[in-house]
């Protein structure tokens, strides 16, 4: 094999890795051009074209001192509190939804009795209940964190049910026939079995997070991405808006997309993983 | 018949927690009303003719927008689960575009549709899509090929192919996407409306009530008629795909 | 030889009153230390419920199981089963190295040692050196050869299959059967297969236990007088072979007469009750008693 050769193949990897990304980004950058000359050809000032968002978005949150990376107050103020208040939610709704959803999905029985009771509760719009948790921890980041919490376990707990009870009845038989202690029967055995279900849950809850993190913020919040976006409506600065909007979307794009790594990585024993988005 | 009794035991041993909770005052009572409080405040309102207008509105609105997600989300589900050049030419503005959270774009819809019933259906819509097109497009790719395969060897038309064995077994998948939506655009509807405060709905009756003079025990009460709202359609559809899916024997995991 | 299992009027019956039925009727019998013994009978006749009994993990509705001695009242100590879906048996998320010494990871043995006997394992079932794969990257043959292999490192006083072959093809199946005898005659345990291939039964092992249809009952308890060395061609051809399997043959599927439409019926209505209970069982996961 020639250095000519290696080289080549090397490059048409690149090239048709390159196509790949360019063929399915291909029509979203078409739709944003259209969006642009469309908005400069006069659209509606809810609208703005694309390069205004974005040069305001740059002024909004890359012109600050270089001792901080560019970065402005406006992300140390509102970006991490929020992605902070989000992530813990997400993280302790995780927790509890696990640990819960293998107590109660380890007996038919036990599920008999809180099932109902926890799809009704899945049922409850979140923000609903945001005024409860407000005068329960007061106007703050108890109060998103706790609505959070609310609003994301129950994806996570529900599936984390339903991956235990539905353990292989031959894999059961054969811990059992080894007398499995119930320690190595948990961790070993119905963690791994349900393992998929739970990270299908723990995605959604990903989703649920972000999306009540915003509305909590939009609710009562001093700071926060939602915040500013709900501040910015209020000016009406739609540039500042739309900033706001599409980081929203990065992030939740970004989020996914990092989730979507881990959970192939940790369950890279599957060899029959479809490809689900 | 068991299974229901030992749900009600549930049910009745939290709504007793509950009570206790408030009357031994490990929270505050006029926060958190005690469950009886709350219960009777339901019944009240469940007699009130302009409760009984606002729950209307809502769920009017939330069938507007299921029947229109379901109008949109399953043919683009059903094309793009089928041309996989569309698949991967979509994936990317999908991809971008669905982790907004709903939310973040009520300001943005009550800026350009108004806070009518428009801006509710509008994002109950948008709510409602996503898990309609992707059940959708995953219940095309559980297509069995050898089924297919077997109608083909047998002479099926291509057209009957498609109708009387592709359409069939991607028709479990959707009903599911569309029992997730349900639940999810009422969740959105009601949202909306505690948001932006409409006219009617049930979502501005609790945000009424939690502004101003707080009336808690109006609060819970809306949230519980809401819950149970919820509660029920969920239960009613996903009773309603078992018997008519029976046959199915796919393991159809929902994709939210 | 000493008697390493004794089955002693068991029976097992399920469901109870007007729907009840009895997979089992009054079985008794016993094993020897060191024995190879297989059990053969129709489908849908019981032979599974039977095993699960004596593996403990269905109590029998009558009768007492002994292993060495002791009552078996849930999963004895040393015992070990081969179930027959090796897919679903073994831990997909577990190296085939880590599936083996599954059975291990409780006992007071030092990692080393653990590793060891594991690899061991792996040695006396001819897959040393695929510890590190994944057992969806293996055979069906393979992998349930992992599956002998973890059983065979919990080191036990009994090894149980339940129809450990008929899942793979008939020439893995042969090579199996030859190393089932190969392992259970160096290893000296006592193992118990539990089968429907007549063939299979006569081939495998020194003793066979003929059931009936459901409800099951021992219709014969034949000694199989074929050489310790066996080879899959001359064994088969031979004149012994022939006749035994003949036997098992004319035993299981009852002379002509015998034989009537009602029973064929009633047999077959058995088989759907048994597949509808185990349907439901399966259905209901954790629903099994732990």
């Amino acid at each position: 094999m020639t250095a000519a050769t290696l080289s080549g193949r090397v490059g048409r990897r690149a090239a048709r890795g390159a196509t790949a990304v360019v063929r399915s980004w291909l029509l979203f950058a078409i739709l944003v051009v259209i969006w642009e000359f469309a908005a400069r050809a006069g659209g509606s000032k809810f609208f703005p074209p694309p390069t205004e968002i974005a040069v305001r978005a740059a002024h909004l949150w890359f012109t600050g001192p270089a001792s901080s990376l560019f970065l402005t107050d406006a992300v140390f103020d509102n970006v991490f509190p929020s992605l902070g208040r989000m992530l813990g939610g997400w993280v302790l709704a995780a927790v509890v939804g696990i640990v819960l959803g293998m107590l109660a999905g380890r007996s038919g029985k036990a599920m008999d009795y809180v099932g109902p009771l926890f799809a009704f509760f899945r049922s409850i719009p979140p923000p609903t209940l945001i005024p409860v948790f407000a005068v329960l921890f007061g106007l703050g980041s108890g109060m998103q964190i706790g609505s959070i919490i609310f609003g994301a376990v129950w994806p996570v707990l529900l599936n984390t049910v339903e991956g235990v009870r539905s353990v292989d009845q031959v894999k059961v038989e054969t811990a059992r026939s080894f007398r499995t202690p119930k320690a190595y029967w948990l961790g070993m055995v119905v963690l791994p079995a349900a393992a998929p279900k739970i990270f299908a849950g723990l995605r959604v809850s990903l989703s649920i997070s972000l999306l009540l993190m915003v509305v909590s913020e939009l609710i009562g919040a001093y700071n926060g991405i939602g915040r500013s976006l709900l501040d910015a409506q209020q000016d009406f600065d739609f540039p500042t808006m739309w900033s706001w909007l599409v980081l929203l979307g990065i992030l939740g794009y970004v989020f996914n997309t990092i989730f979507l790594a881990a959970e192939r990585r940790v369950l890279a024993w599957q060899p029959t993983r479809l490809g689900r988005d | 018949m068991l299974k229901l009794l030992r749900g009600l035991a549930g049910l009745v041993g939290f709504l007793l927690l509950w009570e206790v909770v408030v009357q031994v005052g490990l929270v505050s009572k006029t926060f958190i009303p005690p469950a009886s409080v709350v219960l009777v405040t339901v019944g009240d309102l469940l007699g009130d003719p302009t409760f009984l207008r606002d729950i209307v509105a809502t769920m009017l609105a939330w069938l507007i927008a299921i029947a229109i997600a379901i109008a949109i989300a399953v043919p683009a589900g059903l094309l793009l689960g089928s041309v996989p050049v569309l698949r991967t030419a979509t994936a990317a503005i999908v991809e971008f575009l669905r982790p907004i959270p709903v939310a973040a774009l009520v300001p943005l819809v009550l800026l350009v549709i108004g806070s009518g019933p428009e801006a509710k259906i509008t994002l109950g819509v948008y709510a409602a899509l996503w898990p309609i097109m992707f059940n959708t497009i995953y219940g095309m790719g559980e297509i069995d090929p050898v089924l297919m395969e077997t109608a083909r060897a047998c002479g099926t038309s291509r057209f009957r192919i498609l109708s009387s064995v592709a359409l069939p077994q991607t028709a479990p998948f959707v009903f599911t996407g569309v029992r997730l939506s349900a639940a999810i655009a009422l969740i959105a509807i009601v949202s909306t409306e505690f948001l932006a405060g409409s006219e009617v709905g049930l979502g501005n009756f609790v945000l009424i009530a939690s502004t101003g003079s707080t009336r808690f025990d109006l609060v819970l009460a809306g949230t519980v008629v809401a819950g149970a709202l919820g509660y029920l359609i969920n239960e009613g559809l996903e009773r309603l795909g078992n018997r008519l899916f029976r046959w199915s024997t796919v393991d159809r995991e929902a994709i939210a | 030889m000493p008697t390493m299992l004794e089955v002693s009027g068991v029976s097992h019956r399920y469901g109870s009153g007007a729907k009840a039925h009895t997979a089992v009727h009054d079985l008794s019998f016993t094993v020897e230390a060191g024995q190879l013994a297989s059990i053969v009978g129709p489908s849908g006749c019981g032979k599974s419920t039977l095993l699960r009994c004596i593996a403990g993990l269905t109590p029998p509705t009558d009768g007492t199981i002994s292993l060495h001695g002791d009552r078996v009242a849930g999963v004895p100590d040393d015992l070990a089963v081969v179930f027959q879906d090796y897919s679903r048996s073994l831990f997909p998320w577990l190296s085939v190295q880590k599936n083996v010494e599954f059975p291990l990871r409780w006992r007071p043995i030092p990692r080393a040692e653990r590793r060891a006997r594991a690899a061991e394992a792996l040695e006396h079932v001819g897959l040393s050196g695929v510890g590190g794969k994944f057992p969806w990257q293996l055979s069906g043959g393979m992998q349930q050869r992992v599956s002998i292999a973890r059983a065979l490192a919990s080191r036990p006083a009994l090894l149980l299959m339940d129809e450990p072959f008929a899942s793979v093809d008939a020439q893995t199946r042969f090579e199996l059967e030859d190393l089932t005898r190969r392992v259970q005659r160096e290893q000296g345990s006592t193992v118990l297969v539990v089968t429907h291939d007549i063939d299979e039964s006569v081939y495998l092992s020194d003793r066979v236990l003929v059931l009936s249809k459901s409800p099951a009952s021992i219709v014969a308890d034949l000694r199989v007088e074929l050489p310790a060395e066996r080879d899959q061609i001359t064994t088969r051809e031979s004149a012994e072979f022939v006749t035994l399997r003949g036997e098992v043959a004319r035993l299981l599927h009852g002379d002509g007469a015998a034989t009537s439409a009602a029973a064929t019926a009633a047999s077959d209505a058995a088989e759907w009750d048994l597949a509808e209970q185990s349907k439901s069982m399966d259905a209901t996961g954790s629903k099994t008693r732990r």
